[in-house]
């Protein structure tokens, strides 16, 4: 406990703590809270029972009630305590409830139905996470579905893209030939055209293509990427000729120079831009919303969005939902953070 | 892995060896940029010259050569106000609410946004304890996906949410957040700025670190104090860093969309719809879909956008050679 305190206040080269570190961690532990707080809420609502979601205030466990097998009734009876009059005290199996009148019976005498005020039965409550909400997924929407799309737009635009940029970044960074300044010069033109303002005609071609309502209108105009041609040739400038020239000595043929020694060396920006790659693919949404327009085609964010709309109740599946959703990301983040902020940090994001 | 890769390569090997032959080293450049160009040329730049003709051209027709000419008529309907600062006296009342609801949007958000990421960069760059951990907690939302983050806040928000529920347990009392036009502003503005803040962050604390040691250990032997300290040393040497980050939160604060759309599909009314949705809507979700509309507008935010990048890789390239 003492190793906990002076952990927690120990500041360098100064015994105590100055009133501005107090602010500091009192600021950094409102921050937990504001950018954890929801995704936690969020996975907490997701575990709770429709009933459980109806109720307001909401609690911040998921309970459930617990249910008794009284003899007699064919379906568990959900138990409740008798707070008020003969039966204080007393463990009750609720068999019918309408208008503030509940109907009971003591498990100890199934046939005698006792009336009561409802407000007298407490409900005898246990925590549990329910998962029904994650199974009727599978059983209500199509689900695998939405997530087979997601993540086959996913993976194939990630390896396009890596193996497209990272040959148009090893022409640019190792080879002199007429025209590579005006190329580098395109590459950067082509920043400054993001896809939100070019939609309608890029509609055109990728419809002329035969790509409307394809997860391919999706795949292939992102395959190619500024950032990712930059990111590559800034990594693979550093790697020295000699290593090349002395491959050409060998008689190694430039695609071999090109996948036997430059895309393993080039490792370290490659992980990074998958890892972009990654992300923006799983998390796109304006241009797959164009594209893609049949529900089979769906994406799991369009998915998300559209039920959202049609379902404006349903919070039960859509919870759930949100939390698939975000995971496969989550997860990323839990292994890979490290590699993230230094990619996100050197590219602009982007 | 190797073993699927390995084949497909050698495969690619064969016809890349022929061309290596033909062209010699130098001019292989080329084959290695085809697919690259490709793309470019078809998803980048076709459609940037491809936006003008849809531009000037009228009708619901997709296809180009069945698109009746119409000049400069859709920017004359889009621009046709008798007060641009007041939406209800413009033909194209739509585009500019949209207009000034972005104009509001970026301007609030892009400065609580910096002004909170620099907050967050300099508590970070103190002596603390887990520095790596509080980094990545305030970084973790900029993985959500748009979609996600509007749901998160969405059920957060709702009638009978958490919030209401700790608001009644005051005695202040619920409000319904996403239908009254004003607060489902004020919200949007907050959930663009707790999705992105991270990014930011980020890069400003990466410019605090590359601030020399010894400077601040000079002013400490002056005794300069705290404040001094911080506007002397610390923002002047920031400057730069803060350039680039508030150009790159204004491209992006153009071009909000997504979470927004997620979040109050533009309302209550089009109390929240940005210049994106409107293009969105004329083009693609509404009927007629009104093309033209919509590529004069994507024109004119290019037009922006062209302006700010410009800015910015001016910045950028000032910030390596100084």
């Amino acid at each position: 406990m003492a190793k906990v305190i002076s952990f927690l206040t120990a500041t360098r080269g100064k015994g105590r703590l100055h009133w501005t570190d107090w602010v500091s961690y009192g600021y950094l532990c409102l921050g937990i809270f504001l950018m954890f707080g929801p995704v936690v809420w969020l996975v907490l609502s997701s575990f709770k029972t429709p009933n459980e979601l109806d109720r307001f205030p909401p609690r911040f466990l998921p309970y459930a009630q617990e249910t008794l097998e009284i003899e007699g009734y064919d379906s568990p009876l959900l138990a409740f305590v008798v707070t008020e009059g003969e039966l204080a005290g007393q463990t009750v199996g609720q068999t019918r409830r309408a208008a503030g009148r509940a109907e009971v019976v003591v498990p100890a005498n199934p046939s005698e139905r006792i009336r009561l005020q409802a407000d007298t039965l407490d409900p005898i409550e246990h925590i549990a996470f329910a998962t029904e909400n994650y199974t009727q997924l599978f059983e209500r929407f199509n689900f695998l579905r939405f997530f087979w799309n997601s993540t086959f737009i996913t993976v194939t635009a990630t390896i396009l893209m890596l193996l497209f940029n990272s040959m148009a970044a090893f022409a640019l960074s190792k080879y002199e030939f007429r025209g590579r300044t005006t190329v580098l010069l395109m590459v950067i033109g082509t920043l400054m055209v993001p896809q939100t303002v070019v939609l309608v005609p890029l509609f055109l071609i990728v419809t002329e293509l035969g790509m409307f309502n394809s997860l391919w209108g999706v795949i292939i105009p992102g395959a190619a990427t500024p950032t990712g041609v930059f990111l590559l040739r800034q990594y693979m400038i550093t790697i020295p000729d000699e290593i090349l020239d002395a491959a050409r000595m060998d008689k190694a043929s430039e695609w071999k120079i090109f996948w036997r020694i430059i895309l393993p060396l080039s490792a370290p920006a490659i992980a990074v831009l998958a890892i972009l790659a990654i992300m923006w693919r799983w998390n796109d949404f304006l241009w797959p919303l164009i594209v893609l327009t049949r529900t089979e085609n769906f994406t799991l964010q369009l998915a998300l969005n559209s039920f959202q709309g049609e379902l404006q109740t349903d919070w039960p599946s859509l919870l759930a939902m949100t939390v698939l959703t975000l995971l496969p990301i989550a997860a990323v983040f839990a292994f890979l953070q490290k590699y993230i902020a230094t990619g996100i940090a050197s590219t602009g994001g982007k | 892995m190797l073993k699927i890769v390995s084949p497909i390569m050698r495969i690619v090997e064969i016809p890349m060896l022929a061309l290596q032959r033909k062209l010699g080293i130098n001019r292989l450049a080329w084959a290695f940029l085809l697919p690259n160009l490709i793309l470019f040329g078809l998803f980048a730049f076709l459609p940037v010259i491809l936006n003008v003709f849809y531009a000037v051209t009228g009708g619901d027709n997709v296809l180009l050569a069945d698109r009746p000419n119409v000049g400069v008529r859709n920017f004359a309907s889009l621009l046709d106000c008798s007060n641009h600062f007041d939406p209800n006296s413009c033909r194209e009342d739509k585009f500019w609410r949209a207009v000034w609801n972005t104009a509001w949007f970026v301007t609030l958000q892009v400065g609580f946004m910096v002004g909170f990421a620099l907050l967050t960069a300099l508590i970070l760059n103190r002596d603390i304890r887990a520095r790596g951990f509080f980094r990545s907690v305030f970084f973790f939302p900029v993985l959500l996906s748009p979609v996600v983050v509007a749901l998160i806040w969405k059920w957060i928000l709702q009638r009978e949410g958490v919030l209401n529920a700790f608001l009644d347990w005051t005695g202040i009392g619920g409000i319904n957040w996403l239908v009254d036009a004003q607060w489902a502003f004020t919200w949007s503005v907050f959930i663009s700025v707790w999705a992105h803040m991270g990014f930011y962050t980020l890069i400003l604390l990466a410019g605090l670190q590359a601030i020399p040691r010894d400077v601040y250990d000079a002013a400490l032997m002056d005794r300069a104090s705290a404040w001094r300290t911080f506007r002397k040393i610390t923002l002047p040497l920031l400057a730069p860093t803060m350039l680039v980050v508030l150009v790159l939160a204004l491209i992006k604060g153009v071009q909000t969309f997504d979470e927004i759309y997620a979040f109050t599909g533009g309302g209550p009314g089009t109390a929240t719809t940005f210049i994106i949705q409107y293009i969105y809507e004329r083009g693609f979700a509404g009927a007629p879909r009104l093309f033209g509309l919509a590529a004069a507008a994507s024109l004119l935010v290019a037009g922006v956008l062209v302006v700010l990048t410009l800015l910015q890789l001016r910045v950028s390239k000032e910030n390596a050679d100084g």
